[in-house]
């Protein structure tokens, strides 16, 4: 896999230069047993007798398909909850815990996807919360900016201490729930989706600081679903699938593909096929757009960009550099203050909602439960959300139900949405997976010049990715123009014949999507300079 | 065993064990107070099912209830929340009465009438408060219940002019032309109720028209898009602020109706206020109960009638009619949380 050798390239530059800090597993020494954890929900069970097994200094990692159990794992082990049965062992003590106090005091740390930090606050105001070092009545934070700084310095996680949360970046943010968990005493520390916000440099830094951390005697458990991270930095990978204990496996002794497989239990393809093409005339064109985000801050300010027929055109970028606003904007949710938006010659700029789609613009949103369905709406009722109207759906005014079931029948069989009889139950009953997969369904049938992805494949495992993958591709296939918007590098990577980088409300960069390489990517994402 | 849960967890089966709770709720009250709660609810049953009359009574008190049902029902189903039905209830009756009293026409054409002027009342009393919603964003649950005293005043107002207060001593309008009146034949009302009418059946019609209007048209389709998920109905094209304003002049038009119904049927002549007569919220009540659906609507609004009808009679036995409150008040509570039992278990499950 090319985009794999430059993250190796680029581990190994790293182990070279901390070679003195080699690290090594200490197998005679564990630090955390889980056995035969069953926890059940009701009826449901979450965890059927899951083991697990983290020795000193060990990067650990527990990998599993979204609702596969890998939270409620790591739930009872933190003592959010108390498990049905089984045992959970620290250091070799039997633990009982009634909430995340006694995880905390016996060496247990959690890193949660979401920071839980007061924004507000600086740093070190953050990182004694709680625990504050007290002078007589008053607070001493110089002593505790003083720990700050040498536990800081201790596993090289640059922060300035005095910086206020608002202010530092969110790979910075990270590092500061570590220090958190880590002034608090603890040896292992649980991280939960860590690189889900980081830039690719982000990443690579977390990955140093994990190393540092396991260097020094400290356990971490990896929850994620990113394969390559998990061969990038992690010991051991424990595998769950639907709630199941699969297999604990030593990463190096494993490929991505192995993991894949046996975290869906069936075999997945990732590349995705795709065969060169000539793209066509212009369908959407951007000029000098120019708008704000909902706190009036200018976030657009004079994007560029044009997608042909046959050619999808991803846009890279981190969270919050106008990515949402641009499409918002196109799709005729949000009012731009300059520039022009046009479709096959079309204008369309700042128009309604339904007439960018009556022009050709079809879209598949970020947020599928907020835009993208009616949850309570029966599938087929969401299948003709934009195209009630049409002669085939209503006849004076009164709905078709029958031929909107039969409809909304055929698009589940062959887009596989399941359960198989899932065209008249609502919306919300289905797995995220596959309201996602209504929602393709529905904009892909559409069948406009223009198809807007974003985030497509955002929490669908890599069995849903693919199908996602491959409809997307279809639809270039067949000539349509795609903008696929997606904050995951791989995607961007993977499906894209062109790609735009977007860094505060600008394209800093243009590359075909052939030569793109991770690192250069990275770097214009991050403003063209190295990030911090 | 999923049979049994479904039925235990339906709607219909949690409406009747509500109801039964209010019941036993209300014997512990009048246990409380002294009093006999088996002869409170025998007096109860009797004053509604003894004699036909007393049925054909609670028919008509139920009526202007269905109407003010099916228009906050239709609120809910499509996402705001008419707590206003009252003020359109009252300029309804309103606009009705002055059609009634001032337009000279045979029966054929001035009931129309009377009711066209009473829904359009009604629809602009809504219109009014959903154009400031989307327009200014101003809340509609504060400026409704505004309205509600703005509705209330201006017929105070309206009674106390000339031209239209009665002839005679009582503090009311003058009463609305036979014509006017949807009253059943002499010779029916004597065997029923002298206030029997046909509204009844003018509002079986619209219970079959909501129904029809929500479950099988685009426009119901697109007003429930809204009231569900109005970014997804955005983001698909509709328009959320057309399918507020037309979901509020629809709510509206059926409150103002309700007004109609009451004063063409059993009141003939408004009467000065000294209090808001509370329709609108009788009203609430009786969506709840029936689930928001219009055929739950039209049953709970023949329970709510009868309980007020019947109610009426526990003052002969020097009880407290007032007991009907505390009952219907318990059902409806009883009603609400027993949703919130289901969303609360259902999310747990998902988890």
């Amino acid at each position: 896999m090319p985009e794999n050798r430059d993250v190796a390239c680029l581990l190994q530059n790293k182990e070279e230069e901390d070679l003195a800090k080699v690290r090594s597993v200490d197998l005679n020494t564990k630090v955390i047993e889980m056995k035969g954890i069953v926890k059940k929900f009701g009826d449901f069970v979450a965890n059927d007798h899951i083991n697990l097994t983290v020795h000193k200094g060990e990067i650990h990692a527990i990998l599993g398909e979204n609702g596969a159990g890998k939270s409620t794992l790591m739930n009872v082990l933190y003592g959010l909850y108390r498990p049905t049965s089984g045992e959970i062992y620290v250091d070799g003590v039997k633990q009982e815990f009634d909430g995340p106090g006694g995880a905390i005091k016996s060496g247990i740390g959690m890193v949660h996807q979401h920071f839980m930090l007061i924004q507000p606050f600086t740093v070190t105001e953050n990182i004694v919360l709680g625990m504050e070092t007290m002078k007589g009545i008053t607070l001493d934070m110089a002593k505790a900016r003083e720990e700050v700084v040498k536990l800081s310095e201790r596993y090289g996680m640059a922060v300035d201490p005095d910086a206020r949360i608002e202010e530092i970046s969110v790979g910075m943010q990270q590092r500061v729930e570590i220090l958190k968990v880590l002034y608090r005493g603890a040896q292992t520390l649980i991280l939960d989706e860590p690189t889900a916000s980081l830039t690719p440099q982000e990443i690579q830094e977390l990955i140093g600081i994990m190393e540092n951390l396991t260097a020094d005697g400290k356990s971490i458990i990896l929850i994620t679903h990113k394969l390559k991270e998990i061969k990038a930095s992690a010991d051991y990978c424990t595998i769950i699938r639907l709630g199941k204990y699969i297999d604990t496996v030593k990463v190096e002794d494993v490929t991505e593909q192995d993991l894949a497989s046996m975290m869906v239990g069936r075999n997945v393809t990732f590349k995705v096929e795709k065969e060169a093409q000539e793209p066509g005339e212009v369908v959407l064109e951007v000029r000098d757009l120019r708008g704000y985000d909902y706190r009036k801050v200018e976030i657009l300010k004079g994007l560029n960009l044009k997608v042909r027929r046959g050619e999808i055109l991803g846009i890279a970028g981190i969270d919050g550099n106008g990515q949402t606003e641009l499409v918002e904007i196109i799709t005729g949710l949000r009012k731009a203050e300059s520039g022009s938006v046009t479709v096959n010659g079309e204008n369309i700029f700042n128009a309604r909602p339904r007439t960018v789609f009556d022009k050709g613009v079809s879209s598949i949103p970020a947020d599928r439960q907020k835009h993208g369905l009616v949850l309570e709406f029966s599938v087929a009722d969401n299948m003709v959300l934009q195209n009630y109207k049409k002669p085939e759906y209503q006849k004076h005014g009164f709905l078709k139900r029958n031929a909107i079931q039969e409809y909304a029948r055929e698009a589940v069989k062959k887009y596989d949405i399941r359960p198989a009889d899932s065209a008249l139950k609502p919306a919300g009953t289905l797995s995220g997976g596959n309201q996602q997969k209504v929602i393709i369904a529905r904009e892909v049938n559409n069948d406009k010049d223009l198809l807007i992805a974003v985030n497509p494949t955002r929490g669908l495992d890599v069995g849903a990715i693919e199908y996602v993958h491959r409809y997307i591709v279809e639809q270039r296939n067949k000539g349509k123009a795609i903008l696929l918007v997606s904050f995951e590098l791989d995607e961007i990577m993977s499906l894209s014949d062109r790609i735009d980088v977007i860094y505060d409300g600008h394209i800093v960069g243009s590359v075909a999507g052939k030569d793109a390489d991770e690192n250069t990517l990275g770097l214009m994402m991050a403003g063209g300079t190295h990030h911090e | 065993m999923n049979k049994k849960i479904n039925i235990l967890q339906s709607r219909a089966f949690l409406t009747l064990v509500s109801i039964v709770v209010g019941f036993l709720v209300g014997a512990v009250f009048l246990g409380i107070m002294g009093y006999d709660p088996i002869l409170v609810y025998t007096t109860l049953l009797k004053g509604i099912f003894s004699r036909p009359r007393f049925l054909a009574y609670s028919v008509v008190y139920a009526t202007p209830l269905i109407f003010v049902g099916l228009s906050v029902a239709f609120s809910f189903r499509t996402g705001v929340f008419n707590i206003g039905a009252e003020g359109q209830f009252v300029v309804g009756g309103i606009a009705a009465c002055i059609v009634g009293i001032f337009v000279d026409a045979p029966a054929i054409i001035h009931v129309p009438l009377c009711f066209l002027a009473a829904a359009a009342a009604g629809a602009l009393w809504g219109v009014i408060v959903a154009f400031m919603k989307v327009k200014w964003g101003i809340n509609e649950v504060l400026s409704m219940i505004m309205f509600n005293w703005i509705a209330f005043y201006l017929s105070n107002y309206l009674v106390d002019i000339p031209a239209i207060h009665s002839d005679g001593t009582a503090e009311a309008s003058k009463n609305v032309a036979a014509s006017a009146r949807i009253l059943l034949p002499e010779g029916m009302r004597q065997i029923l109720a002298p206030t029997s009418n046909y509204g009844i059946l003018i509002a079986i019609v619209f219970v079959v028209l909501v129904y029809l209007v929500i479950e099988k048209t685009t426009l119901g389709y697109e007003l429930k898009a809204v009231g569900f998920n109005k970014n997804a109905a955005e983001y698909a094209g509709i328009s959320v602020n057309k399918a507020v304003m037309t979901a509020m002049a629809i709510s509206g038009c059926l409150g103002g109706m309700g007004g109609a119904v009451h004063l063409l049927g059993m009141g003939e002549r408004i009467s000065l206020f000294s209090a808001q007569e509370g329709f609108g919220f009788e009203g609430i009540s009786v969506a709840l109960i029936g689930a928001s659906n219009p055929i739950g609507v039209f049953f709970s609004g023949l329970f709510y009638g009868a309980l007020k009808y019947g109610g009426g009679k526990l003052n002969l036995i020097n009880a407290p009619s007032e007991i009907v409150k505390v009952i219907t008040g318990t059902i409806v509570f009883f009603i609400a949380i027993s949703h919130v039992f289901k969303i609360t278990r259902r999310k747990k499950e998902g988890k």
